[in-house]
């Protein structure tokens, strides 16, 4: 019924009975959507919490708080027994950062290309492009290992970082293509009347507006490069090179009972980076991945 | 810069037969010159493609018809690995069975839950990007060595688990990791945990949906189901499309979540035996690079099937704007 006079009327006449539906509905909306967000992140939060509680009362209690919260979790993680976590947080930031620059430089050069530029070969080319991002990492892993071994790279930090200063990544490359696409091409040809030469528009135009773009690649990058657990587990068996998640992974295994604080201690700073840089950046990576999807 | 000046489409219309006149000759040498440049941007790329993706990819496909240790030279076998995969390697078998219950069961749940989301979540709510945010953590870390840890530890036998579930009245006392009909489960609970990134794509395409469809549908008298069913999931199928797509490829290629909560075994009694995972025991615990590679590239071929299948199927029920 209601929405028949709705149809008839653009202006509710009962304005007062009408708008009580929709607080309703708003507030069993909200309610929903608190409640699976509660579900979803309580996992997360006990663990935080747990890793200020006194090692004795982590897992007797669901509840999130404690009488005595402590930092000896922190304090005793940090260097439990032969682990050094000043070390892997160093050697990941280490590598991530590598990866990250190494990213920005050949995704967005190989993208201006892509996006701005012709030349004999490019739908040939940007079909192997694309055809590279349904590929799965799996075929080239022994191959690259069989490489990176003759090479003499393993145990060292190339493995996992030389392969993004060459664009190996396409979703980057893909991502950052379909924002240069959407740049005014006017841009371009203004600034060849100026006297820019290809590098010029490049380097002067498209990449300060594709500072978006950059932001998300260099994100992505960061979390990617920080969260890979495959790569350094291939790469790197001496202990002083491992990066945080190999650390996580030792500290799981030679552990019992008695030190999951310390545990839990180590994964809350391993994640603080990324939840961290993630929150201040939010806008920008959900716009990226919202608009990545698809055209 | 002197050929810019020119506007480029009297050029191209000038420049078909006859000899050529001084401004086509400047036209080509800027084409020329476009190429170059572009060719000089792309060197990295073109490096990296030949020396880290093409030039392994067949010397891959190489050693998959051999026996390879890293310390000796391959021996070539022909098919012999791919015949061993499936007549004598009954781990093998299953490892590809847990792997298509794992993208079976997982993808489809993802698709449902963060669409459902997205419409829940949807219209200009209060509160929605702090709502995007939070459900968007979960995408962020859902991969890395200290969430699976940390299920490891929650689904364990006094994990947090089952101290909810005895708060409901269910008691399980048992580990759901340690258990083989249990722990598989647990992995998928895990990979549909991250469903936020998914639940952003439909929530940014449930938002282009043009306002008028619904209304013209209200005033047409439809419900709420019939305007989800006519008008916002034919909408939604290139997004469905796209996620289903990359999700199940996501899915084949899963292992740290398997590798951490079973300890690198795939166990309890090869539960978590993920197909990558087993990959991994093969190449680099076992050193039976051969096989490894054989089994990478029968993923290869497998994934590119189902790929190629999806895209066909896309013609039937996949609706784009412009039709």
């Amino acid at each position: 019924m209601m929405s028949t006079i709705q149809a008839r009327a653009p202006r509710p006449i009962f304005g007062r009975k009408q708008s009580t539906n929709p607080i309703i509905r708003a507030v069993v909306r909200h309610a929903l959507i608190i409640c699976v967000l509660v579900i979803l992140l309580y996992p997360l939060v006990w663990m935080v919490a747990a890793s200020f509680r006194p090692s004795n009362q982590i897992f007797t209690t669901l509840g999130l708080f404690s009488a005595h919260p402590t930092l000896a979790n922190y304090t005793e993680g940090w260097g439990a027994g032969r682990l050094n976590f000043s070390r892997y947080f160093i050697n990941s930031f280490l590598i991530a950062i590598l990866s990250i620059v190494g990213n920005l430089i050949s995704c967005s050069v190989t993208a201006y290309a892509f996006a701005r530029l012709n030349f004999p070969g490019k739908k040939f080319l940007f079909a192997m492009l694309l055809g590279t991002m349904f590929l799965p990492f799996q075929v080239t892993l022994v191959p690259q290992y069989v490489i990176f071994n003759y090479l003499g790279w393993i145990n060292t930090y190339l493995p996992l970082i030389v392969p993004h200063w060459f664009g190996v990544n396409a979703f980057f490359i893909f991502l950052m293509v379909q924002f240069i696409r959407s740049l005014p091409r006017e841009l371009d040809d203004s600034a060849r009347l100026d006297g820019c030469g290809h590098f010029g528009i490049f380097a002067r135009i498209i990449m300060p507006l594709a500072l978006p773009a950059i932001g998300v690649v260099a994100l992505f990058s960061f979390v990617w490069s920080w969260n890979d657990f495959l790569g350094p587990l291939l790469y790197l068996g001496r202990p002083d090179l491992w990066t945080v998640p190999l650390g996580l992974k030792a500290f799981l295994d030679s552990t019992g009972q008695s030190s999951y604080g310390g545990l839990f201690a180590m994964s809350t700073l391993s994640l603080a980076p990324i939840v961290g840089f993630f929150i201040l950046a939010q806008r920008l990576l959900l716009e990226g991945i919202a608009t990545t999807g698809i055209k | 810069m002197t050929s810019g000046t020119t506007p480029q489409q009297t050029l191209t219309k000038t420049s078909a037969g006859r000899e050529a006149t001084p401004r086509q000759l400047r036209w080509r040498s800027r084409k020329a010159r476009e190429a170059a440049a572009a060719y000089a941007f792309l060197t990295p790329w073109l490096l990296g493609m030949v020396l880290l993706t093409l030039g392994p990819m067949l010397y891959s496909l190489y050693l998959s018809f051999t026996r390879y240790d890293l310390l000796s030279d391959p021996k070539w076998v022909g098919f012999a690995n791919f015949v061993q995969m499936f007549t004598a390697d009954s781990r093998f078998l299953k490892s590809v069975g847990v792997t298509l219950v794992y993208v079976l069961v997982s993808v489809p749940l993802l698709l449902v839950v963060s669409m459902l989301l997205a419409l829940l979540l949807n219209k200009s709510m209060k509160f929605l990007t702090a709502y995007r945010v939070l459900f968007y953590v979960p995408s962020l870390i859902g991969a890395s060595v200290a969430i699976a840890a940390l299920w490891r530890l929650i689904f364990g036998a006094d994990g947090i688990i089952n101290q909810v579930l005895a708060v409901v009245g269910i008691h399980h006392d048992s580990s759901w990791v340690g258990s083989p009909h249990d722990a598989l489960t647990t992995l998928i609970i895990l990979a549909v945990w991250a469903f936020g990134s998914m639940m952003i794509i439909f929530l940014a395409g449930v938002r282009q949906v043009p306002r008028e469809l619904y209304e013209a549908a209200a005033i047409d008298g439809a419900g709420v189901f019939r305007k989800f069913f006519s008008i916002t999931l034919p909408m939604l199928t290139p997004l469905i499309f796209f996620n289903t797509l990359m999700a199940t490829i996501g899915a084949f290629q899963a292992f740290t979540g398997a590798y951490v909560v079973s300890g690198g075994t795939g166990g309890p009694i090869d539960s978590t035996l993920f197909y990558t995972l087993y990959l991994y025991q093969q190449g680099f615990a076992q050193l039976n690079m051969g096989y490894a590679a054989a089994m990478a590239w029968l993923l290869v071929i497998v994934l590119a099937a189902v790929t190629g299948f999806f895209f066909w199927t896309a013609r039937f029920w996949v609706h784009y704007g412009d039709e």
